[in-house]
């Protein structure tokens, strides 16, 4: 601890900090959903992690557009809630982790919203199997009145 | 950002220059439908090649912007949709159905004008 | 008597650098009788089975004159290039990494022996000599192998690339029209590579029709025929039509089974109607050979 207050060793600290690759530390955003605006910003801050991690143009599309569904799902069924980005490993993979949550009524008939089709013969909202096709994966939580929570990665091919 | 919208001889040109907000998607809908009756043009051309993501609330305002659209008498084509725009949207299961597509601006003005050298025989034929 | 002679030469002979000229020095005057020898071993040890006596005596040349080159400046820079070239000219012809690598251990064989030979009498200096020489020639050892085994992934990513481009050709074939006949089995992800491909194809040429030929394709299940169908949808989107031709009874089974909308699916029997079809809604006239433009 005292080393931190000798300049020679924060150097040394710094130098090895920014040596180490980029992708190789986890880096993460957090992103607060109030309005519809906040999607775009969400999306686009999601984009810029991914693209850090080398995904195609096509993926880093399909990461921002999943991005986008589940943060409208908070806009239009809780109207607030949080989106959490995050860069993930697993061993040699490497991946963007989405993790959308609110404290809304919760999603009353979870396998319904999951089926295909739910979300079309609504006019608007949901589209989870959607969601769950742009990503490798997919996990949600639903409880009534105390909210929903989606959670997806895509990893790097 | 407010969508510019360009009278182009019988068309209404949109032309989206960067990412829309619900607001704003919702403003250029209720403009195109007042201005294709107001200067009775015959066609709209959204163009939506700045567009990096169309999700399924954008997607959707634009299937019903072209409904609007032919239910006030005239024809919309998108154009300009980008290729990882195109695989996301099929993968999300957002076809744009009974939506007219193109490749870019040229190619969706000489789409209007062959519908419109259609329907002008038609014109024809109802006396108008 | 040793112990004398030994503390007179200890002075120039302690320095690694005067050990390394002598090496040199030595290597140079016996320049073509270890070089026979060296060629002798190769082909005794059965390895670059692939040249000829006369190729293997000329490559064992240039290798020992830049080994020599090497060792005697400590640069690796003409070394590496000339690793590079030759695994460059070898590799095509089947060379494997355990023959480079043989070749290279027994110059270093070879070398040895011969300083040996001619310091066995002296140990002490023997010892300092093969302390000057071992890194060295480890080095040139390494670098030959490294050299050519990144050579050797260079041409096997090369020719993967090669396969994956060969294997889903977008063909433009007239202006607006592309063709893309896809052969052997896909699997999703070779489904989606191929879209990727496709729809960028779209974009570059301004296509306008995409005739999909599947008659190379024996095999769909549903999961790929629904790429398939999101293929064409996606086609669309960009404002292209796409044509499917070639398919087999099995796979338009397939289709149903999964309940295709066939409204949205046009298809023609083979290649050659697929285009003429492309052709018509391009604007182009097909006009049977024999019957003169105005008599249509």
């Amino acid at each position: 601890m005292g080393d931190d207050r000798n300049p020679k060793a924060l150097r040394a600290t710094l130098s090895s900090h920014s040596a180490r690759n980029r992708a190789d530390e986890a880096e993460a955003v957090h992103v607060s959903i109030k309005s519809d605006r906040d999607i775009i910003f969400a999306r686009q801050k999601g984009k810029e992690l991914a693209s850090r991690l080398g995904f195609s143009n096509t993926d880093l599309t399909l990461i921002a557009t999943a991005i986008s569904e589940l943060a409208r799902n908070i806009v239009l069924y809780a109207k607030t809630g949080e989106v959490y980005l995050k860069t993930v490993k697993q061993g040699e993979r490497r991946g963007l982790s989405v993790v959308a949550s609110d404290e809304g009524q919760g999603i009353p008939d979870l396998q319904r919203a999951l089926q295909d089709g739910y979300s079309t013969s609504h006019s608007l909202g949901l589209g989870l199997p959607g969601v769950r096709r742009l990503m490798d994966e997919f996990e949600i939580n639903s409880e009534l009145n105390r909210g929903t929570t989606v959670s997806v990665k895509k990893w790097v091919p | 950002m407010e969508v510019p919208i360009l009278k182009q001889g019988p068309y209404l040109i949109a032309s989206i220059q960067s990412a829309l907000s619900d607001e704003d998607l919702v403003q250029l809908r209720d403009a195109l439908v007042a201005q294709v009756g107001k200067l009775r043009s015959r066609g709209v051309i959204v163009d939506v090649t700045a567009l990096d993501v169309m999700d399924s609330f954008a997607t959707r305002t634009l299937r019903d912007i072209a409904h609007m659209i032919r239910l006030r008498g005239a024809e919309m084509v998108i154009v300009g949709i980008q290729p990882e725009v195109a695989f996301a949207l099929v993968r999300l299961g957002l076809k744009l159905e009974g939506v007219a597509t193109a490749l870019d601006l040229e190619e969706g003005i000489l789409y209007l004008n062959r519908k419109m050298g259609e329907s002008g025989k038609e014109m024809k034929h109802r006396g108008r | 008597m040793a112990k004398v002679r030994q503390k007179n030469a200890m002075a120039p002979m302690d320095d690694p650098v005067e050990l390394l000229r002598e090496l040199v020095a030595h290597l140079q005057q016996n320049r073509t009788l270890l070089r026979e020898e060296w060629a002798r071993r190769i082909t005794e040890a059965k390895l670059l089975t692939a040249m000829s006596k006369d190729e293997i005596f000329a490559e064992a040349t240039a290798i020992y004159d830049n080994y020599i080159e090497a060792l005697e400046s400590g640069t690796f820079e003409a070394l590496q290039a000339y690793a590079r070239n030759l695994s460059e000219r070898i590799i095509p012809r089947g060379v494997e990494t355990h023959e480079v690598i043989g070749i290279v251990l027994l110059l270093r064989d070879v070398l040895a022996r011969s300083l040996f030979a001619k310091y066995q009498s002296d140990f002490t200096l023997y010892n300092r000599i093969l302390d000057a020489y071992e890194p060295a020639a480890n080095r040139i050892a390494n670098t030959v192998a490294v050299g050519f085994v990144q050579e050797r992934e260079r041409v096997i990513r090369e020719q993967q690339e090669a396969i994956r481009v060969l294997s889903t050709p977008v063909l433009q074939v007239r202006e607006r029209l592309l063709i893309l006949p896809i052969i052997g089995v896909i699997d999703p992800q070779r489904a989606r590579q191929l879209t990727e491909q496709l729809l960028r194809g779209i974009r570059t040429n301004r296509a306008k029709v995409v005739v999909i030929d599947i008659t190379g394709v024996p095999v769909m299940d549903a999961n790929v025929a629904n790429h398939l169908v999101q293929t064409v949808e996606a086609t669309r989107l960009l404002g292209a039509t796409v044509i499917i031709t070639g398919l087999s009874p099995e796979i338009a089974q397939t289709l149903v089974t999964i309940g295709v909308d066939l409204g949205k699916m046009n298809t023609v029997g083979d290649l050659q109607g697929g285009i003429e079809e492309a052709e018509r809604l391009l604007g182009y006239k097909v006009v049977p050979l024999g019957e003169s433009p105005h008599s249509v």
